[in-house]
Parts: structure tokens; C-alpha cells; sequence
């Protein structure tokens, strides 16, 4: 009965989203106020019934409803109670069915909170992203219904995917939903003002938000996945250069973009035309990220199922879409005004000198992932595109971004002062200076470029806080006026300092574990060592360990300081999973510092000795904190007085209340 | 400067950033493609000793030998020709005799497929899709290949 309700949620939510789609629009063609307004309570609506019917979904999860064939399918009564809420979005119809929740929830927040958008932009936007509803509803009622009955309920189900199975799916999917599915917001307010034929610098700051937060949960989305990746998969990589993780990083590039496109489109109301563009650049990646990795067109960890019916309705999606979108930029954008003069060397230039690489780097990885399938449709010759090809791409192009970062923040709108700025940058450059010294020194026959790396990576972190202490004046007037100037700084700024600083962390993080990192394979017997980096382990034994729904292969290491103190223990293990007939390696980490050891298990050999993966992955927790820190930096931005639009005028009706 | 001037320097530019881009790829794409080829594709065509190539089919039942040193040998065939293979290290979770395996690497002047990687699968029933195509190709694909195994009682009631 349950899955029947949520069926037919999803249906009345379709019909609200085709109301949704057409009224506002005729609204604002006829200066019709009552059918502009329609917007609102449909888009309220909409996120009711599509929230009932996922919930409808997640409770036939959570009481494992095996009549439910999706449920059937990826659940398991045995599976803790975490993994049987998680597997709502472990498969292909509950991943789609929460990409939809998330975008009516957008949809609902813009109706709710935007109580001071100009109505005609609000009713359009909102009719806009009707239209994206629409298609994703149908998507899922017509190729892939998550409420499909079987006959004779079986008593158990036939589990989830078991490298799914960990607290990761909490949160990998739903943080890179939020992202792709919040740039959605953005792409409607691009189209809603093309279709008005208007925008101006109040356009930029609605949009703001919405940028930041979807850049923000994309950010974290991924760094997610690669931390995920990194010790689910017994490989010890943090980024494969897979074309499911280019999907999710070609958004990020061009979100990244659009953050700071919008910023000089906010400030000095220039390249209206380029961020309208980006806003619909952003999301159709996002669309085309959501087409790969659903469609069944690529090897990976997230093709759930191949049916092909599905790749087709998604390619519609997608032609209609971006397709409708460029088209109406074509014919719509020369009526956008242009404004706002500045010169090369300014903060504006700087902005557009980071877009310009920005998507670039973007451009380059979209080839070499989309590539292989063209030639395959063309000519039917197969071929992959490995990491080399990225790393002798997206790098050099990544380069000159990275250096020139620090100096943006330090050149002034309009026309800026390089010289000036690479003065108060002196202080950094030595720093890398120095750190490139230091690593030459201390390192023994690594890679020459490794240093290099380490460099641009200090000088970014450090170019980061000379921005701060050029803006708090700091050593320069009392510590108690800093203090105050410190306060009174934008959070926009902090911002922005954080979020260079935390690339900073990433890239020394990346540089650390490529270049120094070490690797040891070997099969071992139980009382064998093995070293690594100043690290010996020795290899005690194998015992198994029942689970809830899996039982556990586990061998026990002891680990010592070479020479010296006891470390601990770790436990990697082999895991299987009885209701799929699988297993999985469940690598074991410890952490000391930033760094990490890392150890994964192989299948026994027949004479009793067990194959070992080993790595030392020094500073590798960098990698992550960089994203956390990136992702404080976007939360800094977000709390920004500025950009909540609403909040000087709501502070005074507190006011007025109090007062009576 | 003008406002035309302006908004050629800009123009240029972008023109000079996206040619160094695009002459990155095309650099890039001369020596870094990975061709994939079936054991039949190899067999047709002759791969020169020392080109990388991914090379995929099903693991031949029985074929499968361990050596020292966590070497092992096996043959991978797509039901007309058969490609031995040489690795050496920790298998992926789900290899095993008679499933779908892909493996990027060389063959040697002997023709030894010598393989650096072998590309693990996520799922029981999920097939490669190279390999999938290559058997359809050679006219040895079965359909419970792609499938999940049986269906309960009463098949999905749509």
C-alpha cells in the first residue's frame, strides 16, 4: 500500500510540475499577477507530494518490504539499519528519485525564502525549473519506477552492492546531489532572465547563494568520494582519473568559475553575458555527469544497471536541455547590456585570467572523457584515456592558475598594481622559497618537480594569509585595532582566503603522497615482517569475525617503529558477503598525523601465506582537510551580510515588534 | 587603452589560452591512448610488442596458474582465440576463472600479454562492457551473462 501512495505522490507531483511549467510563464507574457503567483504554491506542492513519495520509498526500505522488486533488489533485512536507509540511493531508480527530491527542495526554498525577488524573475525561474522536474519525473515513472510489485514477495532480499555498503553512501551521493541539483537553481535564473531580456548586478547577488552552496556541497561531495574510493577499493588512489570522477569535477571547474565571474558581475556589473553563459554551462556538466554515470555508457563503480532505454530518454533530457538553453543564449544574449570598464591588470582582469583557465582545464577534460565514446560511436574502435593524458593536460593548464591566485586578492578593481602586489607577495615567494630548499634537502632521489609542487603550494597558503594581514593591517597598527579590523573584514573575504588556502592544503597534500609515497606487495606468512618508510609490521595471523550480513577474514598486524616503540595494531580484512557471493577488501589505516599507513588484504594462497598491499602515504590526510577548509571558506562567504538579501530589512521588523 | 582595444586583448587572449589547450591535447592524445582489443582483435591484427593496449574477455576455466612471488598466469579468451596473460600482484576482489576481466599492459617479443593492471569489476553480474562487446562480436556472448542471477518466483509483476 505504501509503495502504491508513493507512486501516485509522484504522479500528482508531475501534474502540479506541468502547472508549474506553463502558468508562470503565460503569467509574465500577459502581466497576468494571479498566474505568476501560481508558481509559488505549485512549487510548494510539488516538494510535499515528491517528499511523500520518497519517504513512501525509504520506508520500504527501512521495513524491508521484499514485495518492493527495488527493494528486493538492493536490501537486505540482515543489513544494519544505517545501509537500509542508505540503499534508498544505492540504485539506479532511488539514486534518480533523490536527485528530484533535491531539486523540488531547491525549487521549495526559492518559492519559500525569495519573498524580494522581482516577481516576473521568480515566476520564471521557478517555471523553469518546473521544466527540469518534469523531465526527471517522467524519467523515473517511465523507464525507471522504484515502486514496480513482484508477484510472490521472497522472504529475503538480495542485499546491496557490497562495496556500497559503508557509511559513505550517507553522504557521498546525496553532498554531490546538492551540488549538481543546486547549479539547477542557477541555470533557471540564467534562463529566466533571458527569456525577460534583463540582468543586473541584483541578478548576480540571488544567485550568489545558490552558486556558493552548490560549489560548496560539491566540494566536500568529492573529496567525499575520493576518501571513499581511496579506502574502499584496496588501491590506495585518491583520484583515477575515472570518468565518473571527471563528471563530478567538470561542475566543480565551471562552478568554480561562475563563483567568481559572479562576484565581478556583482561588484562592477561586467560580464553579465559570460556568467549567464557559465550558469549554463555548470548545470548542463552537471546534466551530462548525471547522463554518464546513469546511462550505462561507462565502466564503473556507479553503473548500476545497463537499459539502454534509459541512456536514450537521459540523452533527450540532455539535448533538449542544453540545447534549448544555448539556443535561447544565442538569440536572447546580445540584448543583455554590457557594463563596467576595467583593465587588464585589475581585480576584474584577475577574475577573468581565472576563468579563462578555469575552463580550459574544464575544456580539456571533458574531451578526454567524452572522447572515447564519440570514437566508439563514430568508428567503433575502443580506447581509454589514462591519466597521463590528464596529467600532461589538466595540469600545465592548472599551473599558471595556481601561481596567479595569490594575487588576485591583492589587485584592486578597475586598474590594479601588479608590482605592488608581487611586493607584499615577497614574503610568500620566500617562504616557498625556502620550502623548495628544504625539500630538495631532504628529499633522496624523488621526483626533481616534487619541490616545485611543494612550492606553489606554500606560496598559495602563504599568499593567502598576506591577504589577510594586508587587510587587517597586521604588525602595522595596535593589536586591539587589528583585532577590530579583523571583525569588520567581509566574511567574503576570510572567505575567500580560506578557500585558496585550503587548495593550498590539497595540492601539498597531492604533491606529498605522489612523490613520496611508498608501496610494498608481498605475500606473507603469519610471524613474517614487513617494513616500510620507518614503519615494521608484523603479520600475527588470520581469524574470521562474523558480521551482521557478512562474515570477515581478518588478519591481525602488529606495528612498531622500526626498531623501536609499538605502534598498535591494524586489521584488514576480507570481506564476504554470502547473499551476492562476493567479497570485498576492507583495507586498514592509521593515521599518525597527516600521514597514513596503509594495508589491504588478498585472497589466501593455497599455501597459507596472504598477499598484502602496503602503502605509506605521507601527508595524505591533507588531500581531504584541504576540501574541509575549502568547503569552511564557501560557509564564510555564505554567512556574508551581503548576500542575504532579506536580512537588514527582517532585522528591522524585529525591531518594529519589539518596540510595541 | 580604448574600449576596443580593451575587448581585443581580452579576445586574444582567450584565443592564445584555448590554442595552447587544445595543442596540450593533441600532444597529449598522440602517445597516450589505450586501444582495446579482444584476444581475437589481437590475433587479426598483429599489436606491435610494447604498445599499451587493454586487453579483455572471460578468464578460460582452468587456465589460471600461480607462480612465486604472487605471479600468476592465465588466459583470457572470447571464445574463438585465447591471449595468455602474465601478472604479478594482488588480484582484484572479483577475478576469477570463467568471469569478465579487463587488463591494461604489453605484450613481449614472445607474445606474453605482460599486464601491470587488472581492472577490477563492482559487481557480480556487471559485466564490462568492452567485454561484453567483444563476446557479442565473436558470437560467444550468453544472455545471463549481462543478467542478475534468477529471478524470484513469479518474475516482476508490471
Amino acid at each position: 500500500m505504501i509503495a502504491e501512495l508513493g507512486h501516485y505522490a509522484l504522479m500528482l507531483a508531475l501534474g502540479l510540475s506541468l502547472i508549474q511549467s506553463v502558468m508562470p510563464i503565460v503569467g509574465t507574457r500577459n502581466n497576468d499577477a494571479v498566474l505568476m503567483s501560481m508558481a509559488v504554491p505549485t512549487a510548494l506542492a510539488q516538494f510535499f507530494f515528491v517528499g511523500l513519495a520518497f519517504l513512501a520509498l525509504t520506508t520500504c526500505y527501512v521495513t524491508s518490504d521484499f514485495s518492493v522488486l527495488n527493494v528486493y533488489e538492493n536490501s537486505n533485512s540482515a543489513m544494519p539499519l544505517l545501509y537500509r536507509f542508505t540503499s534508498v540511493w544505492g540504485n539506479h531508480e532511488g539514486s534518480m528519485m533523490l536527485w528530484v527530491f533535491i531539486l523540488t527542495l531547491f525549487g521549495a526554498l526559492v518559492a519559500a525564502l525569495g519573498t524580494n525577488l522581482p516577481i516576473k524573475l521568480k515566476a520564471n525561474a521557478l517555471a523553469v525549473q518546473a521544466w527540469i522536474a518534469t523531465a526527471f519525473e517522467l524519467f523515473i515513472l517511465i523507464t525507471s519506477n522504484p515502486f514496480v510489485r513482484i508477484a510472490n514477495a521472497p522472504f529475503q532480499g538480495r542485499d546491496l552492492n557490497p562495496v556500497l555498503q559503508d557509511p559513505g553512501l550517507a553522504f557521498h551521493p546525496p553532498l554531490l546531489y546538492l551540488g549538481y541539483v543546486g547549479f539547477s537553481i542557477v541555470f533557471s535564473f540564467a534562463i529566466a532572465a533571458l527569456l525577460e531580456g534583463r540582468i543586473d548586478a541584483a541578478w548576480a547577488r540571488f544567485t550568489r547563494p545558490w552558486v556558493l552552496g552548490a560549489w560548496m556541497c560539491l566540494t566536500l561531495g568529492i573529496a567525499g568520494g575520493s576518501y571513499w574510493a581511496y579506502y574502499e577499493l584496496g588501491w590506495g588512489g585518491f583520484w583515477f582519473w575515472d570518468p565518473v570522477e571527471n563528471a563530478s569535477l567538470m561542475p566543480w571547474l565551471a562552478g568554480t568559475a561562475l563563483l567568481h565571474s559572479a562576484v565581478v558581475m556583482e561588484k562592477r556589473g561586467a560580464l553579465k553575458v559570460w556568467t549567464i553563459l557559465l550558469a549554463i554551462i555548470a548545470f548542463s556538466l552537471s546534466l551530462i555527469g548525471t547522463f554518464l554515470v546513469r546511462s550505462g555508457v561507462l565502466t564503473s563503480v556507479h553503473a548500476f544497471a545497463n537499459d539502454p532505454r534509459r541512456g536514450i530518454f537521459i540523452l533527450a533530457i540532455l539535448v533538449c536541455f542544453i540545447g534549448g538553453a544555448l539556443a535561447l543564449y544565442a538569440w536572447r544574449a546580445p540584448l543583455l547590456k554590457q557594463g563596467g570598464l576595467f583593465a587588464p591588470i585589475s581585480r576584474e582582469g584577475a577574475l577573468v585570467f581565472n576563468n579563462l583557465f578555469l575552463t580550459s582545464a574544464c575544456a580539456t577534460v571533458f574531451v578526454g572523457t567524452l572522447y572515447p565514446l564519440a570514437l566508439e560511436a563514430l568508428t567503433g574502435a575502443k580506447i581509454s584515456v589514462g591519466p597521463p593524458f590528464f596529467n600532461l593536460t589538466f595540469g600545465p593548464l592548472f599551473l599558471p592558475l595556481l601561481i596567479a591566485m595569490p594575487f588576485g586578492p591583492l589587485l584592486g578593481w578597475k586598474r590594479g598594481d601588479l608590482l605592488a602586489a608581487a611586493q607584499r607577495l615577497l614574503a610568500a615567494a620566500i617562504l616557498a622559497a625556502l620550502a623548495i630548499a628544504a625539500s630538495f634537502a631532504l628529499q633522496r632521489g624523488g621526483p626533481v618537480l616534487a619541490p616545485f609542487g611543494v612550492g606553489v603550494a606554500i606560496f598559495i597558503m602563504a599568499g593567502a594569509l598576506v591577504d589577510l594581514a594586508e587587510r587587517t593591517m597586521f604588525l602595522r597598527i595596535p593589536p586591539a585595532a587589528m583585532v577590530r579590523r579583523a571583525i569588520g573584514l567581509p566574511r567574503s573575504a576570510w572567505g575567500a582566503a580560506f578557500a585558496h588556502f585550503g587548495i593550498g592544503v590539497t595540492l601539498l597534500g597531492i604533491v606529498a603522497v605522489t612523490a613520496w609515497g611508498s608501496e610494498r606487495i608481498a605475500a606473507l606468512k603469519p610471524g613474517e615482517n614487513i617494513d616500510i618508510a620507518h614503519f615494521r609490521l608484523t603479520f600475527d595471523g588470520t581469524f574470521a569475525r562474523p558480521g551482521p550480513n557478512y562474515s570477515d577474514l581478518v588478519g591481525h598486524f602488529t606495528v612498531h617503529r622500526t626498531g623501536g616503540e609499538l605502534l598498535g595494531a591494524m586489521e584488514p580484512s576480507r570481506r564476504t558477503f554470502p547473499a551476492r557471493n562476493m567479497a570485498t577488501t576492507e583495507a586498514a589505516l592509521m593515521s599518525r598525523r597527516l600521514n597514513q599507513i596503509y594495508l589491504s588484504l588478498g585472497d589466501p594462497n593455497p599455501d597459507g601465506s596472504v598477499p598484502v598491499r602496503l602503502y605509506f602515504k605521507p601527508q595524505v590526510l591533507m588531500i581531504w582537510l584541504g576540501a574541509v577548509i575549502m568547503f569552511i571558506g564557501g560557509a564564510l562567504s555564505l554567512s556574508d551580510r551581503r548576500l542575504r538579501v532579506g536580512a537588514p530589512r527582517r532585522a528591522r521588523a524585529a525591531m518594529l515588534q519589539a518596540a510595541e | 587603452m580604448t574600449r576596443k582595444q580593451r575587448r581585443l586583448s581580452l579576445i586574444g587572449g582567450s584565443i592564445g589560452v584555448l590554442a595552447v589547450a587544445v595543442a596540450l591535447m593533441l600532444n597529449a592524445f598522440r602517445d597516450n591512448i589505450v586501444f582495446f582489443n579482444s584476444p581475437s582483435d589481437v590475433a587479426e591484427k598483429h599489436v606491435m610488442p610494447g604498445t599499451r593496449i587493454r586487453l579483455g574477455g572471460l578468464v578460460k576455466t582452468g587456465s589460471l596458474v600461480r607462480g612465486d612471488h604472487m605471479s600468476i598466469h592465465f588466459e583470457v579468451t572470447d571464445g574463438s582465440h585465447e591471449t595468455m596473460v602474465a601478472y604479478q600482484g594482488v588480484l582484484p576482489d572479483l577475478f576469477r576463472e570463467g568471469q569478465g576481466v579487463v587488463a591494461e599492459g604489453a605484450f613481449d617479443p614472445a607474445g606474453l600479454f605482460n599486464a601491470d593492471t587488472i581492472l577490477a569489476k563492482h559487481d557480480e553480474t556487471y559485466m564490462p562492457k568492452e567485454v561484453a562487446d567483444a563476446l557479442k562480436k565473436s558470437g560467444h556472448w550468453k544472455d545471463e551473462y549481462g543478467q542478475r542471477a534468477a529471478m524470484p518466483v513469479g518474475g516482476p509483476n508490471k
